[in-house]
C-alpha cells in the first residue's frame, strides 16, 4: 500500500520532468516524430494501385484514411523505453535508477508518457488535414466506436511500452536485445496492418494476426477510428487487446525480478 | 595511394576481428539477414497480388528496383552507416582530436573506421531477386545495358556516401544528431518503389533533392534497356556535383571544428 502510495505522489512530478526534457530537446524530437515516413510511402504505393478500381473495399480516399489513421496512433503510441533500456543496461547507469524507492520501470513510463503532448501536437493537425481532405464518410459515426478506439489507443500504448520493456529487460540477459527488437519490428510492421492493411492479406494470414499481439498495437485502433469493425466485434477485440495488455506487464514484471537478481552493473 | 590500399585493409581485418569476437550475436545477426531478405518483398507481393501492373511497372520489373535497393541498403548498412555512427559519437565526446591528429586524410579515417559484414549478404540476395526476375521476364539483359546499371550503381553508392557525409558535416554544428541519420534511412525506404509512383511535389524531391530515383529506378531502367541516354548523363553529372559538395562541406566542417573540451 506504501508503495502504491509513492508512486502515485511522484507520478505528476515525473510527467512534469518528462514533459520539460521533450521541450528542451525539441529539435531532436521532431526529427524522430518525422522518421514515421512510412504510412506515407505506403500511402503513395497504393494511391497508385487503386487509381483506376478500388482494391477490396478500399479506394484511394479508403487509404487516404487508413494510413493517416495510422500515422495517427503510431505517433499517439510511440515510446522509446527499449533503447533507453538497453543503453542504461550497457553502460551501466541503471543502478542510479534502482536505487530509487520508485520501479524503474514506472519511472521509465512517466518519461514516455510525457511525450505525449508533444506528439499531439503534430498528431491533431495531421487529423484535422485527415478529415478535410477525405471526408467525414470515412471514419466512424458511432459514438461507442469512438469512445472503444479511445481505450484502444491507451491499450496500444500499454501493449506497446510493455513488450519494449520485456526486450530492454532482455538486455540483463543478453547481449542482442535490440537484434531482438528489430525482429520484433519486423514482425510488427507486416502483422499489425502498419505496412498494408490486414484485411489485404490471405484470410489465414488475418487469422493469425487477430491471436497475436501486433494488431492491437497499430491494426485495431486505426480499423476502429476508420469504420471496419461492427460493435460487437470491437468490444469483443478491446476485451482481448486489454487481456494482452495485462499478460505482457505482468510479464515485464517477472523478467524484471529475475533479471535484476542476476544483474552485475559493469564497471560498478 | 597504395598506403591508403592497405590501411583500408587493416581496418577492415579489425572490424571483422571485432565482430566474430562476439559469436551469439555474430551467428544471430547472420540468421537475421536472411530472415529480413525474404521479409522485405512481402509489402510488394501483397501490393502486386491485387494489381498485375503499378504506375506503368509489373511485379518482376519492380523486382529489380527492390533488387537494386536490396543491394543499396545493404552497402549502406555494411560499410556507411557504421562508421559514421561512430563519428557522431567522436564529436560528442570529442575523441575526434585523436583522429584528425593522425597522418591521413580524416575524411578517410572517418569513413572507414568500422565495417559490418553480414548486411553483405543483401548484395547477394539483391543480385538474386533481379536474377530471378529476369528469369522469369523470360528475357537477358544486354552486356552494354548490364554495364550502365554497374556505373549507376557506383555514382549511386557515391550520392549515398555524399548524403552521409553531409549529414556528418551538420553534427559539427548542432551535435547531437544520429537521429538525422535514422531520418535518412526512413526517407531511403521509398527507394525500394519504382519512381514513377510518386508523383507531383514528392516526384521532384525524389529526383532533384535526395536522388532516390538516380540509386534505384535507374539501374532498373537502364537493366530493362529503358533507361534515356541524357537521364543517365544527368544522373552521372548530379552525382559528381553532389559528392564534390559534400567533399566541400567535410571541409569547411573540419574547420569549424573546435572540440568538446576546448
Amino acid at each position: 500500500m506504501n508503495r502504491l502510495y509513492t508512486i502515485v505522489r511522484a507520478y505528476p512530478t515525473l510527467l512534469r520532468i518528462g514533459l520539460a526534457e521533450a521541450i528542451a530537446y525539441r529539435a531532436e524530437f521532431i526529427v524522430w516524430m518525422l522518421t514515421t515516413t512510412l504510412p506515407l510511402i505506403m500511402l503513395v504505393v497504393f494511391a497508385a494501385a487503386a487509381r483506376e478500381a478500388p482494391i477490396g473495399r478500399f479506394g484511394q480516399a479508403d487509404f487516404a484514411a487508413y494510413y493517416l489513421a495510422t500515422l495517427i496512433v503510431r505517433q499517439m503510441t510511440g515510446a522509446w523505453v527499449v533503447w533507453e533500456l538497453t543503453m542504461e543496461i550497457r553502460q551501466g547507469t541503471l543502478p542510479l535508477k534502482l536505487l530509487r524507492p520508485l520501479h524503474p520501470l514506472i519511472a521509465y513510463s512517466a518519461e514516455n508518457l510525457a511525450a505525449i503532448p508533444m506528439r499531439a501536437a503534430i498528431a491533431v493537425p495531421i487529423a484535422v488535414v485527415m478529415l478535410i481532405f477525405t471526408g467525414r464518410a470515412h471514419f466512424t459515426h458511432d459514438p461507442l466506436q469512438l469512445f472503444t478506439f479511445l481505450v484502444a489507443l491507451c491499450g496500444a500504448w500499454l501493449l506497446q511500452f510493455a513488450f519494449m520493456s520485456i526486450i530492454g529487460t532482455l538486455g540483463m540477459y543478453i547481449e542482442s536485445a535490440l537484434a531482438v527488437f528489430d525482429l520484433w519490428m519486423g514482425l510488427f510492421a507486416v502483422l499489425s496492418g502498419y505496412l498494408v492493411p490486414l484485411e489485404l492479406f490471405p484470410h489465414w494470414v488475418q487469422k493469425v494476426a487477430n491471436v497475436l499481439p501486433f494488431r492491437y498495437m497499430l491494426g485495431f485502433p486505426v480499423e476502429l477510428l476508420t469504420g471496419g469493425l461492427t460493435r460487437g466485434g470491437a468490444l469483443r477485440q478491446l476485451g482481448l487487446q486489454w487481456a494482452w495488455a495485462g499478460a505482457a506487464l505482468l510479464g515485464a514484471r517477472a523478467l524484471w525480478r529475475a533479471g535484476t537478481r542476476r544483474y552485475e552493473a559493469y564497471g560498478g | 595511394m597504395l598506403r591508403y590500399a592497405r590501411l583500408l585493409g587493416v581496418e577492415m581485418r579489425v572490424s571483422l576481428a571485432l565482430a566474430a569476437q562476439y559469436r551469439a550475436d555474430f551467428v544471430l545477426e547472420g540468421v537475421m539477414s536472411l530472415f529480413w531478405l525474404g521479409w522485405n518483398i512481402v509489402p510488394l507481393m501483397v501490393v502486386f497480388g491485387v494489381r498485375p501492373t503499378i504506375a506503368g511497372w509489373s511485379f518482376n520489373e519492380a523486382l529489380i528496383v527492390m533488387g537494386w535497393f536490396t543491394i543499396l541498403r545493404s552497402l549502406l548498412e555494411a560499410a556507411i552507416n557504421p562508421s559514421l555512427l561512430a563519428v557522431v559519437e567522436h564529436i560528442r565526446k570529442g575523441t575526434l582530436d585523436f583522429v584528425l591528429l593522425k597522418p591521413a586524410d580524416a575524411q578517410f579515417l572517418v569513413s572507414t573506421v568500422r565495417f559490418e559484414l553480414w548486411p553483405l549478404l543483401g548484395v547477394a540476395g539483391g543480385a538474386v531477386l533481379i536474377g530471378d526476375a529476369f528469369v522469369r521476364l523470360g528475357q537477358a539483359p544486354q552486356a552494354l545495358h548490364v554495364a550502365v546499371a554497374a556505373a549507376l550503381l557506383l555514382l549511386a553508392a557515391l550520392v549515398l556516401y555524399s548524403v552521409w557525409i553531409l549529414v556528418i558535416s551538420a553534427a559539427f554544428w548542432v551535435v547531437r544528431l544520429d537521429n538525422l541519420a535514422y531520418l535518412f534511412n526512413a526517407i531511403f525506404d521509398a527507394a525500394r518503389w519504382p519512381s514513377s509512383v510518386f508523383r507531383g511535389f514528392l516526384r521532384v524531391v525524389f529526383t532533384f533533392v535526395i536522388p532516390l530515383a538516380m540509386m534505384t529506378t535507374y539501374p532498373a531502367e537502364a537493366l530493362l534497356g529503358r533507361l534515356r541516354l541524357q537521364a543517365a548523363l544527368g544522373a552521372g553529372l548530379g552525382a559528381l556535383v553532389f559528392a564534390s559538395l559534400a567533399r566541400l562541406t567535410w571541409r569547411r566542417a573540419i574547420a569549424h571544428y573546435t572540440s568538446a573540451s576546448s
